[in-house]
């Protein structure tokens, strides 16, 4: 069995450098590779196009990486749950590329599969669809959409085996499976680590295929951004 | 008398059928859920990978690994699935979640929603709205009837970046329930004790005015 498993969490992310493309698997803080952005965050590496579906808060996530302003460009769905973020944005210091998210999840699907577009209805006769290839299908238009790959993609999951497959918990597994697809390097980090052979083959969610580098992280805050509860009858 | 936001989601959840997979936006279509009548039975789908989502948990149950698309925390109903965002979306894109609800900044005669965007303003992105409307079978609008101005939401053309084309069929506002037709907008209802004319008053587009409109009912 191959062996994927990496010794330190700075192994884990050797060969990052500035100016490169990354994806970071997640939704709001739900399923954020917590350990490799707080590593990447201590590295002197900056003008990173990051692709995420979010840019984390101020002082979590993505935005350790905006602090130090590390990113230039940030392609994503739904972002400014930040300060810093909206500052940098508005002075234009920080490049924004805002794309449907379910175009942004089939985009790294599609990278991560030898496909390298496909035609979509969403964003049609909009902005989003401003330059793109627009066809028509069954009577409904569609545009032309690309698919994105990454120098490095960081993804978290609940558990995984040495072989680098990986199980998501709830909805953490959000982007993380199609982002471990599309990256060249794709360095997964997990909460439990265990031999391969201990996962039931059926119930793995990534292949341990798409994964390079597997570590587990030396600890989770997880934080939890809407803390939404209902009162005990 | 104008409906509160939680009339409004009152109102929208008598559109909602037996057995019906639905998305509900941030916001006021959150709150339709809290008014699905026992006789039915609803699974609602989160766009960030859930299928069967089930109310907020009680305190200390929250689970970071739980959330919905306005990343609050949640639970699941028995039944409930996960799965990841690209399978989220073949749920919507391929038209298998049956009705969206969602909020609007503005809706045009033609069925053009804006939502997403105010240019000169900090703009935080479209999430998933982009894909929803444009493949929904049935939008449904929940909003305000007028903006803070005072100014109508409803209006002959948007004026606002648009999130989608000729998509909403329907929209339930504190005012009135409007169709949206090949002929522009035709009111269905008006909310309680509010007249035909103050409805035609609070907005900027035509209406299809046929007989007489009825009260919504509670």
């Amino acid at each position: 069995m191959i062996n994927k498993v990496v010794k330190s969490i700075e192994e884990a992310i050797a060969g990052v450098r500035s100016d490169m493309i990354f994806m970071v698997g997640g939704f709001g803080l739900s399923g954020i590779p917590e350990n490799c952005i707080a590593e990447l965050s201590k590295k002197d590496i900056f003008s990173l196009t990051c692709i995420s579906n979010n840019a984390g808060v101020d002082d979590f996530g993505l935005g350790l990486l905006l602090q130090r302003k590390q990113i230039k460009k940030m392609i994503s769905s739904y972002v400014g749950e930040n300060a810093e973020f909206e500052r940098q944005m508005l002075s234009g210091e920080l490049e924004v590329d805002l794309i449907p998210q379910g175009s942004l999840a089939e985009r790294c699907r599609a990278g991560g599969s030898g496909i390298p577009a496909f035609f979509t209805p969403a964003g049609y006769g909009t902005e989003v669809a401003e330059g793109k290839e627009v066809r028509e299908f069954n009577g409904k238009p569609h545009i032309l959409e690309s698919a994105l790959t990454a120098d490095f993609a960081f993804v978290k999951a609940c558990k995984g085996d040495t072989a680098g497959n990986l199980i998501y918990k709830g909805t953490a597994r959000n982007f993380n499976p199609l982002m471990a697809m599309a990256g060249k390097i794709t360095v997964a980090e997990v909460e439990e680590l265990v031999p391969a052979g201990e996962l039931d083959p059926n119930q793995i969610h990534t292949p341990g295929i798409f994964v390079q580098r597997i570590i587990q992280g030396k600890k989770y805050e997880k934080r939890i951004e809407q803390r939404t509860v209902r009162k005990n009858q | 008398m104008a409906l509160d936001k939680n009339q409004i989601a009152q109102r929208i959840a008598q559109e909602l059928e037996h057995n019906m997979y639905v998305n509900l936006g941030i916001g006021i279509p959150t709150l339709v859920a809290n008014y699905i009548p026992e006789s039915i039975d609803i699974e609602f789908q989160s766009e960030n990978g859930v299928l069967g989502m089930g109310p907020f948990p009680f305190e200390g149950e929250e689970d970071p690994d739980m959330i919905n698309a306005g990343k609050q925390t949640i639970t699941t109903m028995p039944g409930a699935v996960l799965f990841d965002s690209a399978t989220s979306f073949a749920m919507i894109r391929g038209q298998h979640v049956q009705l969206t609800v969602l909020g609007a900044m503005e809706v045009a005669e033609n069925g053009d929603i804006a939502n997403w965007k105010i240019p000169g303003k900090m703009v935080k992105g479209m999430g998933g709205a982009m894909d929803l409307v444009a493949s929904a079978e049935n939008i449904i609008v929940a909003m305000m009837h007028t903006n803070r101005a005072g100014e109508s939401k409803i209006l002959k053309k948007c004026t606002l970046p648009i999130t989608g084309v000729n998509c909403v069929k329907k929209i339930v506002t504190n005012l009135a329930v409007l169709e949206v037709t090949a002929n522009g907008f035709k009111l269905l209802e008006r909310a309680p004790r509010v007249s035909v004319e103050e409805i035609k008053n609070a907005t900027a587009a035509d209406l299809i005015i046929e007989g007489e409109i009825s009260e919504m009912q509670f």
